[in-house]
């Protein structure tokens, strides 16, 4: 499963070449054109075999979150910043690896006897925090990492049955899921499957490679929020697992088109595949970024719904991944320039 | 002119769901422009060709208003609901939504304990009640977005409704393009999508035009209701022009064009400081390589609530205003 490779690939926003590699090597005999552009993102082209001109663009983000090194104390230990969206809460204890040579290190936590109860009570800042890479001294740790190395958790793949458990899923299920789409091709219309770079920072990659393709419409796949364990109140799960492809209709960075959501949705009753809509408001996508690029790009999310995003260990369902890969690629085929009032 | 507004203001059109209200409008524009189209974000744009090589200008009014979105359908059939663009708790509870179906909806709220009776109610703990006797039954799902309902009310000199911001710049952009009989200049009438959840729309209508100038029809707030905010704008003392705002100061040529005008005809004007808050001028403005940018406001008590109120002189003053700028040479 290339979902494996890719979970198990260091690829923190801005460093996302070990995740490049690896879906150039899976898509090199698929496509007909592909380059990387001056800020890292992976476009390729698969040309269409309809006549009408009708450029469709596919995005996945290759980064994940992660830290990075930003000071190096006396004794050896090492300071740290998040890039992205980092929860305080989950970076105790847990292994990491550094940088070009992959460093292992760890975030270390004060054994339970030595904490009073004040200290078990409390959330410990990410500032408070080191990694711990075995060096005695600073010139000791130099030699091995670098103030601006990159820091990335270190979590195996494993396959549960059902579901899989693996890092960096929000995006790099969706790069597994558009991989599969450029594999099924060719489409009626020129497909432009792009993986782009710094989705975690802010969008960055996605910026500009709408730009240069100009695309007729967008569609952007994710790894997204699950929240479905169960509650006191009966508010919104967010998405559940295993309830298929979660759709967004709006979240805190787009509306989405909703002519695409029609199309989703009337694809996935046609076939009978399940679908979810994703609570609305939350989060944010490439799809931000996308919608708004010169005279405007009619644009969706659609995304396999995941357990504990933005951690180093998530879970989401197989039919989930199969489903989402199959209502996008079906939709695909029933998309026509008509589909927009072209 | 009465009869345009509450035709706009009564029309249903939140962010992102503009159908209903770009077809009114495009009724009300038929025959008025050379050419009229609808771009890929749903911005409805509607040129006027001028005869004299003047600039390109575009004036902006966003049809969107403020709204909520549904979130979640529970098992007796409430929904949860979250906010399309900056509404304010405070206006919530009691209030009535309309979805784009007809559906209505009342907005209730959990359990407010006696120490929570004097704070705002969070939006977490309020709930829409459509009628509906369990979930089978609820006639809206999850997604679907409700605009406030509250009728136009005229009392004369002022008038009352939601969402005046922004469909009294509509109003004033429509009846300029009625006015406006002759013009130097390439005018695009810009009737934008998605300024509430953050100038999307002037965004991409901008970058599709690559005006000369750019003007948004907008409201702004006023400091002269009963221990207001400071801020020099009255409602009923003329058309505002746009100094600064949150995030845009105005091309100084663009307020120079702005308040000479007013004078040279002799009509009331304002300037104005808005300290929070902007307009779509701010997308324009920093548009492909940069528009001399500003805004005519239309002073608005009571922005984002269901009762927004505006003075019916301000609004024909407003039109009279940007037709005499556009009938002569713009010079910045």
């Amino acid at each position: 499963m290339i979902l494996q490779q890719l979970s198990e690939a260091f690829g923190v926003s801005g460093y996302e070449d070990a995740v490049r590699q690896i879906i150039f090597d899976a898509i090199r005999n698929d496509v007909d054109e592909y380059r990387v552009d001056s800020i890292g993102n992976l476009i390729t082209l698969k040309r269409g075999t309809g006549e009408a001109p009708f450029k469709v663009m596919v995005t996945a983000h290759m980064d994940e979150i992660g830290l990075m090194i930003t000071h190096i104390e006396d004794n050896g230990q090492l300071r740290f910043a998040p890039v992205g969206g980092i929860d305080d809460r989950i970076l105790l204890s847990k292994t990491v690896c550094i940088g070009d040579k992959k460093i292992p290190g760890i975030i270390g936590v004060k054994p339970i006897h030595l904490q009073d109860d004040k200290e078990q009570e409390q959330v410990i800042k990410g500032d408070k925090l080191t990694i711990d890479i075995g060096a005695t001294s600073k010139a000791e740790a130099e030699q091995l990492v670098k103030v601006g190395d990159y820091v990335a958790f270190t979590t195996s793949f494993a396959d549960l049955g059902p579901t899989v458990k693996g890092k960096a899923f929000d995006d790099r299920a969706g790069c597994a899921v558009l991989i599969e789409i450029i594999k099924a091709g060719p489409y009626p219309f020129d497909l432009y499957g792009v993986f782009t770079v710094q989705e975690e920072v802010g969008l960055r990659g996605a910026q500009v490679a709408a730009y240069a393709i100009e695309p007729d419409v967008a569609f952007v796949l994710e790894g997204t929020i699950c929240d479905d364990m169960p509650k006191k109140k009966d508010v919104s799960p967010t998405t559940e697992l295993g309830r298929g492809p979660a759709i967004t209709i709006m979240d805190r960075t787009f509306i989405a088109d909703r002519r695409l959501v029609k199309l989703l949705v009337d694809t996935a009753t046609e076939l009978g595949i399940p679908y979810q809509f994703k609570q609305p408001l939350m989060g944010g996508t490439d799809a931000g970024a996308i919608h708004t690029t010169r005279t405007g790009v009619p644009s969706v999310t659609v995304a396999v719904p995941s357990r504990y995003i933005h951690s180093p260990v998530c879970l989401l369902s197989k039919s989930d991944f199969e489903n989402t890969a199959r209502l996008m690629q079906e939709a695909l085929r029933r998309l026509t320039p008509a589909t927009i009032g072209k | 002119m009465k009869e345009l507004i509450k035709k706009l203001v009564e029309t249903y059109g939140p962010s992102g769901n503009e159908d209903k209200i770009r077809q009114v409008i495009q009724e009300e524009i038929a025959g008025l422009a050379d050419e009229v189209r609808t771009d890929a974000l749903g911005n409805l744009i509607a040129r006027k060709r001028g005869q004299n090589g003047g600039k390109r200008v575009m004036l902006a009014a966003h049809m969107d208003e403020i709204g909520v979105i549904v979130t979640h359908v529970d098992e007796k059939g409430f929904l949860r609901f979250g906010a399309v663009g900056g509404v304010w708790p405070h206006t919530l509870l009691g209030g009535r939504v309309v979805f784009a179906n007809g559906t209505v909806g009342v907005i209730g709220t959990e359990k407010v304990e006696d120490e929570e009776r004097n704070k705002v109610i969070p939006l977490e703990k309020l709930f829409i009640d459509v009628g509906a006797v369990d979930k089978t039954s609820v006639p809206v799902q999850i997604g679907d977005v409700a605009g406030f309902s509250r009728p136009f009310a005229d009392m004369g000199k002022r008038l009352v409704a939601k969402a005046f911001d922004d469909r009294i710049g509509c109003a004033v952009l429509i009846q300029t393009m009625r006015d406006l009989k002759k013009t130097p200049h390439d005018v695009y009438f810009v009737f934008s999508v998605q300024e509430e959840v953050g100038l999307r729309g002037a965004m991409t209508s901008a970058y599709g035009i690559e005006p000369e100038m750019g003007l948004s029809v907008d409201v702004t707030l006023t400091g002269d209701t009963p221990e207001a905010q400071t801020m020099a704008v009255e409602l009923g003392k003329g058309p505002a022009i746009k100094v600064k705002d949150g995030r845009m100061l105005a091309h100084p040529g663009v307020k120079r064009l702005l308040v000479e005008t007013a004078e040279a005809i002799g009509i009331p004007y304002q300037l104005e400081v808005l300290e929070r808050g902007t307009t779509d001028a701010t997308a324009i403005q920093v548009s492909r390589e940069g528009v001399p940018a500003g805004c005519v406001s239309i002073p608005c008590r009571y922005v984002h609530t269901p009762s927004e109120m505006v003075d019916y002189d301000d609004v024909t003053n407003a039109v009279k205003l940007l037709v005499a700028m556009l009938e002569k040479p713009i010079i910045l």
